[in-house]
């Protein structure tokens, strides 16, 4: 008789598997709520990165302070009426898998000060070479300009395409414009090299400096761009109707 | 016949997986991770944590259930507990430490497939009491988690001019130094440790059977 046999394997393996289980499960209970909040604090820290409103060392507590008082969210339909629903609710990724694109919301996170509304946050998603790029673009309220951008998630070549997470690069994206002089979309590009080695005034003003070595990259970004300014341009358009009425 | 806590024997455990018997630097085993997690000193630091906590933990737990578990069935079961241990860890690590997590991302996940993790199981816990097993989880443990250390060290202040984040270099910028772009990718990372295996062995007068 050996010491071990199947049934006495059996019992044991399943008693094992269901210790695992159980720690796991109340483990996994017991943190969900500190995850959560962590996961939703790191978006709202990303939204206030693209408004480049943060100083330096902003403790926790400042920016959530910042977040509640100063920025709104809004949900816009495909025709950019806004809706009723908050922007925190829309999962824009959701979105585009499941809905058509005339059926899609989109959120817009605005930022205010006295009361009115200075600058528009978009969540912006694309591909790069190995991974899927995740950001906001921050437009200021003429719904032409710039004014920041930000990449929290992808997983790029780091001191490549991982760049795009860096200051420098997204630098060079304030105070750049979607629109050309006669009010056409013609949304940011991303070149190979320095820009201005290639493009003058006005030109110049849709496009940034590229990273070397990391030209796919480089294309998602302006991919990216071009595909998720396109979805909220009703919304702009009309904005920026009301902005030149005032 | 009791053997007092701290003996030499003891003692030896402990402190051999250090240098004589490093697991990345004479085993050489754990490599994969050593190279993605270290191009900062925080996530090396981190990532050197979450494998000391693993190890020590699965050496005890498989060490108590040594004779309980069937032989058949003995490498199935130290997956389980090492793969518990490790989501245990990136739950932890996902409510403490959000931006270290992200950082890590898989490599904690991975942390199961370190071979040093099952090797410690295989050589030790499994014919071993748990003290003794303890001590030999956490001085493999800390035996790679010195090397991460340097490494992580060694390229964060070479390849982005910080350590810990905070800028180290400053004003010699200006005199036209430049970060060496090479050690925040991984053939860096290569080179580092090959020269940091060199040094070890060297110095523990290791030799290659």
């Amino acid at each position: 008789m050996p010491k071990h046999n199947n049934p006495y394997t059996l019992v044991f393996v399943c008693i094992v598997a269901t210790i695992c289980a159980l720690l796991l499960s109340t483990a996994a209970s017991f943190l969900r709520e500190k995850q959560e909040a962590n996961s939703a604090y790191d978006v709202k820290l990303n939204i206030l990165k693209s408004f480049a409103v943060l100083p330096e060392k902003a403790t926790r507590a400042e920016v959530e302070h910042f977040f509640i008082n100063n920025i709104e969210g809004i949900t816009v339909d495909a025709t950019g009426n806004e809706v009723n629903g908050s922007a925190e609710d829309i999962d824009p990724e959701f979105e585009a898998k499941t809905k058509a694109p005339e059926d899609r919301l989109y959120p817009v996170y605005i930022l205010r000060e006295n009361d009115a509304r200075i600058a528009y946050t978009i969540p912006i998603i694309g591909k790069g070479l190995w991974s899927k790029l995740y950001g906001y673009l921050s437009l200021n309220s003429d719904f032409n300009t710039i004014r920041g951008i930000t990449f929290y998630k992808h997983g790029e070549t780091p001191g490549l395409g991982a760049e795009i997470a860096a200051e420098w690069f997204q630098k060079n994206f304030q105070g750049k414009k979607i629109l050309d002089e006669s009010g056409e979309f013609v949304s940011v590009s991303v070149v190979k090299g320095k820009a201005d080695n290639f493009y003058d005034e006005p030109k110049i003003s849709h496009y940034v400096d590229g990273i070397s070595g990391a030209t796919i990259t480089s294309r998602g970004v302006t991919a990216m761009l071009k595909k998720d300014l396109n979805n909220y341009l009703p919304f702009f358009a009309q904005k920026r109707v009301n902005y030149s009425g005032d | 016949m009791s053997e007092p806590l701290f003996s030499a024997k003891s003692k030896k455990v402990f402190t051999d997986p250090f240098s004589e018997n490093n697991p990345i630097t004479i085993q050489v085993l754990g490599i994969c991770s050593a190279l993605a997690v270290t191009a900062q000193l925080k996530p090396s630091l981190v990532m050197g944590l979450a494998v000391i906590a693993v190890v020590g933990g699965s050496n005890v737990i498989i060490s108590l259930l040594r004779n309980l578990i069937p032989n058949k069935v003995r490498i199935i079961i130290e997956m389980v507990v090492v793969a518990t241990l490790v989501i245990l860890v990136d739950q932890l690590l996902k409510a403490y430490a959000y931006d270290v997590s992200k950082q890590l991302s898989v490599f904690v996940g991975l942390i199961i497939t370190n071979c040093i993790v099952l090797g410690r199981l295989e050589a030790f816990a499994m014919g071993n009491k748990p003290w003794a097993s303890l001590l030999d989880g956490l001085g493999n443990g800390l035996g790679y988690a010195w090397v991460l250390a340097i490494i992580g060290f060694l390229r964060e202040l070479l390849g982005s001019g910080s350590i810990m984040g905070h800028d180290v270099i400053g004003k010699l910028y200006h005199a036209g130094y430049v970060n060496n772009g090479l050690m925040v990718l991984a053939p860096g990372a290569f080179i580092l440790l090959g020269l940091l295996i060199w040094v070890q062995r060297t110095l523990s007068k290791y030799v290659e059977d």
